[in-house]
Parts: structure tokens; C-alpha cells; sequence
């Protein structure tokens, strides 16, 4: 644009010009503040649970028994639970329990998901067919009873907590992929029929530089909405699955562990129950919010 | 009645394909479920007798249960003894039937999933109908974001909030307990219901508003205005009519919520049902009971979404066309 005044003496034009040039993908996300706020708070999050080891007053799995159940103070900001461990420096590791399984699951949902609609979309035929089937299989079932079920089997409960993490992870990812396979699916389906793949094709570009180059460019935008939303849905399904005693184990802090230790002592000291739920809701809201906000931003159909 | 009469056996058709298909689902399934167990490393024989039992004593149980014969074998015999005489095993715990434990536990989680599903259209569908008629007004708005808070608060802590609220606080309802309403008196029934329902409220008044805001601002609407029905005519028997099948898709899988949204309320309100009943297996690592669980839930998933599908086709002649459109593609193409 620097360039455009030299070519272009009249200002006026200049100015309509800078008008009519379509708004970047930050200036219109800047523009809808509940996606905004959300980012935020979630960047916030990550950096928290990036930095918990350095500014986490205590260790999570720290006991005092001679501090139990004590209300918020200056040693401990958030007070202590029913074995004197700082609540505070529990949520904080908890964020990185609950981010770092909604990342590891999102990663093993989008490999499986771009594998499986990619081959169903370009191959067609039987294949196409027959994955189709399992995914529509798999997508009768819903939410987390799969993963259930498949920990229960696995038995997670008597495994390790860093063990107990992986096999969450593995449960929800391995049950997790087909909403995306579909997408992805149907997205290769509309692109590959496109004049500019087809172009592409008449040059003699192979079907995996026409993936590479000209379908995976054009699906992360759809991919980035799904998984955003779809993450907020992984979190709770981390704390559930926690919260039942089948996912992370302890020490472990993830929140739904939390929220299921305070269940012993609610009625007393509700406290311990209401900071984890809070942070626990208020993710899985900024999650929703921050992908309403990037397909509002994102969606072709919704560019003026 | 001409049309029902031409529907019936293209329905019946439908019906016969799409049960024949549930015989593979629930074999995978059944498949996955078996040898997941088979994999894990507990061994059945320490979890019933405890690690310190005779060698002698485990070698003989291992034997009278069967558990040293090849897993193909057991899987094969697990199936015929399901399909010949309905026998799904024996606890590994206390050598209980599987079927009883089912039969003890079903009456309940289906008794509370059913209320919570009523609930959830009783309250769901006219609050939608409501904020749709509505859109954009400050009632639509407090609705709707209950309504996204309500699909984000997990019941686990809706559950402990609302007792607190209204158990400890107001004393209105008692603190935990389940019973059949008839016979214990409705409250202890009244909270569990309504923590089970609330995801499945909030999603259904979410889609009935943006379905029925599809229809209203369709042509037709526009032309039965026209004409000078009433506005209520207008409403429910041409709006919500067209606005209903995708409700109806929506109720279908959120039935499947229901039921493992009771793995969570039954656990926290100590309901004896089979969520609650499952989660403890789980943790004991009773395998059979697992099992068990895991083919009852399949096989009443595949059931729900079959209905859905044939009602959508009862209610819904575009998607019957479209069926047999596809159909006839996927013929010509083979």
C-alpha cells in the first residue's frame, strides 16, 4: 500500500481504495469482544499452565496436615483442601493437565480425522463406503460413553498418573475422530470438484500435491472452528472421566478429580468444590465463545 | 391413508436393511469391549480370590471359569451363550448373573432418562418456540445464555450446586437419595431428573429456536400470514410442524446423552442404576459386568437411532425422497 500514493496522485481514490479492502482476520476477530475476552482468558490459561512449576507457590501433591481445610490467607491465596494442599497451586497444574490432554486429543483427532476424510473423499467407492459406515458407527454413540467404556476395559484406575494421562488421551482420540473425518469428508468432496483443483489437475499435478497444495490450505479454516469447539468438549470429557475415577489419577490434579475429593466435604466447605468448577466452566465457555467468534470470522458465507 | 399405504414397505424395506446392519455394529462393538479386557493386565483370577490365593486354588478356578482357553474360543462361546441363552456371564466378584445386575439396575436409569428426556421437551421446545417468536429480545437473550450455560456446567457441578442451593440452604428437597416416585414421595426423584435433563434442555431449546427461526422466515409463512390465519395457526401448524424433525434428530441423540449423562448423576446421587452400577464394575475391574453394560447401552443406542430415523421418514417426505434418491444413485453407480 506504501507504493499506492506514487501511482495514484488523487488521494481521494487512494482512500476508497483503503475502504473497500476486505478487513485482515485480526481486525475482525479484534472486533467481536466476547471472542476477544475469551482469547484472552485462554491465553492467560496457557501461560499459567506453561509457567505452573515456576510461580505455583507450593508443589500439587504437597501435604501439610497441620494446614487442612483452611480458608484463603496470604500463605495460601485460595486456602488449602482436606490434606493441606494449596488449592491455588492445585488449579494451576490442572490447567496444564486439562490443555495438555485437549492439545494431545485435538492432535490425534485431526490426524485421524484428515486421514480418514481425505481417503474417504478421494478414493470413493468401497473404501469410501466402508469408512463412512464405521465413522456413522461411531457417531451413534455419543459423547464419552465410548471412552468409558474403553477405559473401563483398559483399567486406568489402578494404572499410574502419568500412565492414567496417556490412556485418557488414547481413549478420547481413538473415539474422538469421526465428527472431523465427516467434515473433512465433505469438504473434499465440494473441493475437489472446484475449477482451480481441476486446473491443477490438467497441469499434471498428482492427487498428493493437490492435497498438499491445494485441498489442506482450503480445510484449516473449517478445521480450526471444529477443533476449537471441539476441545472445550474434550475438557469436560477429561474432567468427567476424572471426576468418575477412571481417567487422570492421583496425585494428579485435573479438575474433575478435584471437584470429586470436594464432593466428600461440600456441605462444609463448598469452596473446594466451586474454584475448580468455575475454572472447569469458564473453559469450556471461552472455548465456545472463541470458535463462535472464529467462524463468524473464518466462514466464506459470512464475508460481506 | 394412500400415502401410508404406499410408505409401509419401502418403511419395512428400511427397516429390515437397517436392523441386519445392526448385527455387525454390535458384534464390533461386543469385539472391542471383549478384548480390551482380554488386554488389560489385570487378571481376573487375582481380582475374584486376591493375589495372596493358592497357586492350586487359581489354577482350578482359572479352569472351572473357563479363563485358560484360547481368548478366540471364550469370545466365540461369550457370543453363543449371549445369542442361544441370553447368558451374558458371571460377575468375577461375586459369580452373580450379568442379566440380573442389568435387570436390577435398567428399571432406574431408564425410568430417570425417560422423566429427564419429558423434561427436556416439556421445557425445551416451547422455550426455543418462545425465544425463536421472540428473537433478539431481552427474554431471548437471558434464555440463551442460560441456555449455553447449561450445555457448559458439567452436571457433576450442577448436581453439588443445586443441592446446596436448595437442599442445605432452603431445605426444600432431601440432600441425596433416589426412589420411584410413587412409593417414596417425588422429591428425591425431582433433582436428579432435572440435573440429568439440563444438557439435554439446553440443547434442544437451542435448536428448536434456530429451527423454528429457519422456518418463520420462509416463504410459505410468509404467504399463510397473507392470508390472515392467526398468528398461533401460523405458529404451530405450519412453523413448528416443519420445524420439528430436526427437534425430533436432536431428542433422538440426546437420549444417548441421557444415558451416559447418568454414568455421572447416578454416581453423584447414589442411584442404583446401571451408570452407577457400570462405573463401580469398572473400578473393580469386574469384566463381565462390563461387558454386559457396554452391549446393553450399544444395543439401546442402535434401537433410539433407528427410531429416530424411521419417524424423521414418518414425519419429515423430503428425507424419504432423498433416501430413495440416494438409493437409486448408489444402485446406477454399482
Amino acid at each position: 500500500m506504501s507504493a499506492a500514493p506514487l501511482l495514484m496522485p488523487s488521494s481521494d481514490v487512494a482512500e476508497v481504495e483503503l475502504a473497500a479492502a476486505p478487513p485482515t482476520f485480526w481486525q475482525k476477530l479484534r472486533r467481536n469482544p466476547v471472542a476477544m475476552i475469551s482469547l484472552c482468558f485462554l491465553g492467560a490459561l496457557v501461560i499459567i499452565s506453561l509457567l505452573a512449576p515456576l510461580i505455583a507457590p507450593y508443589d500439587f501433591a504437597r501435604q501439610s496436615l497441620s494446614e487442612r481445610m483452611q480458608g484463603p490467607s496470604p500463605k495460601h491465596w485460595l486456602g488449602t483442601d482436606e490434606l493441606g494442599r494449596d488449592t491455588l497451586s492445585r488449579l494451576m497444574y490442572g490447567a496444564r493437565i486439562s490443555l495438555t490432554v485437549g492439545l494431545a486429543v485435538e492432535a490425534m483427532v485431526v490426524t485421524l480425522g484428515l486421514a480418514v476424510g481425505l481417503i474417504a473423499g478421494f478414493a470413493g467407492g468401497w473404501l469410501d463406503n466402508t469408512l463412512m459406515r464405521v465413522t456413522d458407527v461411531m457417531l451413534a454413540f455419543p459423547d464419552i460413553l465410548l471412552a468409558i467404556l474403553l477405559l473401563g476395559a483398559l483399567g486406568t484406575a489402578a494404572s499410574s498418573p502419568a500412565i492414567s494421562i496417556l490412556l485418557v488421551v488414547l481413549a478420547l482420540g481413538i473415539t474422538g475422530w469421526p465428527p472431523l473425518a465427516r467434515l473433512v469428508r465433505g469438504q473434499a468432496l465440494t473441493l475437489r470438484k472446484r475449477e482451480f483443483v481441476e486446473a491443477a489437475r490438467a497441469m499434471g499435478a498428482t492427487n498428493s500435491r493437490i492435497i498438499l497444495r491445494h485441498i489442506l490450505p482450503n480445510l484449516l479454516s473449517p478445521i480450526l472452528v471444529a477443533i476449537t469447539v471441539d476441545m472445550a468438549g474434550v475438557i469436560l470429557a477429561e474432567a468427567t472421566l476424572s471426576f468418575l475415577g477412571i481417567g487422570v489419577q492421583r496425585p494428579y490434579p485435573s479438575w474433575g478429580r478435584m471437584i470429586n475429593d470436594a464432593l466428600d466435604y461440600y456441605r462444609s466447605y463448598p469452596r473446594l468444590l466451586i474454584a475448580p468448577s468455575i475454572l472447569l466452566s469458564l473453559t469450556v465457555l471461552a472455548l465456545n465463545f472463541l470458535g463462535d467468534g472464529l467462524r463468524d470470522t473464518l466462514d466464506p458465507r459470512r464475508r460481506q | 391413508m394412500v400415502v401410508a399405504y404406499c410408505i409401509i414397505p419401502s418403511m419395512l424395506r428400511f427397516l429390515a436393511i437397517r436392523l441386519a446392519l445392526a448385527v455387525p455394529t454390535l458384534l464390533a462393538i461386543s469385539f472391542l469391549v471383549f478384548f480390551a479386557g482380554y488386554l488389560s493386565p489385570a487378571d481376573p483370577v487375582d481380582i475374584a480370590l486376591g493375589e495372596k490365593a493358592s497357586p492350586e486354588l487359581k489354577a482350578r478356578i482359572r479352569h472351572e471359569w473357563g479363563l485358560d482357553r484360547s481368548p478366540l474360543v471364550r469370545y466365540a462361546d461369550y457370543v453363543t451363550g449371549i445369542v442361544t441363552r441370553g447368558d451374558f456371564g458371571n460377575s468375577f466378584i461375586n459369580r452373580e448373573p450379568v442379566t440380573t445386575r442389568i435387570a436390577r439396575g435398567f428399571p432406574n436409569t431408564a425410568l430417570l432418562a425417560t422423566c429427564a428426556l419429558i423434561l427436556a421437551l416439556l421445557i425445551g421446545v416451547p422455550l426455543g418456540i418462545a425465544c425463536a417468536v421472540y428473537a433478539n429480545s431481552w427474554f431471548d437473550r437471558t434464555a440463551m445464555t442460560i441456555a449455553l450455560l447449561g450445555v457448559a456446567v458439567p452436571s457433576f457441578v450442577l448436581g453439588p450446586v443445586l443441592v446446596l442451593l436448595l437442599s442445605v440452604r432452603l431445605q426444600w428437597l432431601p440432600v441425596v437419595g433416589f426412589a420411584i416416585p410413587s412409593r417414596m414421595g417425588w422429591q428425591y426423584f425431582v433433582l436428579p431428573t432435572f440435573v440429568l435433563a439440563s444438557r439435554s434442555l439446553a440443547l434442544i431449546a437451542r435448536l428448536t429456536r434456530s429451527a423454528m427461526l429457519e422456518t418463520l422466515g420462509q416463504d410459505y409463512i410468509r404467504t399463510a400470514r397473507a392470508k390472515g390465519l392467526s398468528p398461533t395457526t401460523v405458529l404451530f401448524k405450519h412453523a413448528l410442524k416443519n420445524a420439528f424433525p430436526p427437534i425430533l434428530t436432536v431428542a433422538g441423540t440426546t437420549f444417548g446423552f441421557l444415558l451416559s449423562g447418568s454414568f455421572v448423576v447416578e454416581t453423584f446421587f447414589t442411584i442404583p442404576g446401571i451408570g452407577n452400577e457400570s462405573i463401580r464394575s469398572i473400578l473393580n475391574r469386574d469384566y463381565p459386568v462390563i461387558q454386559g453394560m457396554a452391549l446393553l447401552l450399544a444395543t439401546i443406542f442402535v434401537l433410539v437411532n433407528l427410531l429416530v430415523d424411521v419417524l424423521y421418514g414418518l414425519l419429515d417426505p423430503r428425507a424419504r425422497v432423498a433416501a430413495a434418491q440416494i438409493r437409486r444413485q448408489a444402485e446406477v453407480k454399482s
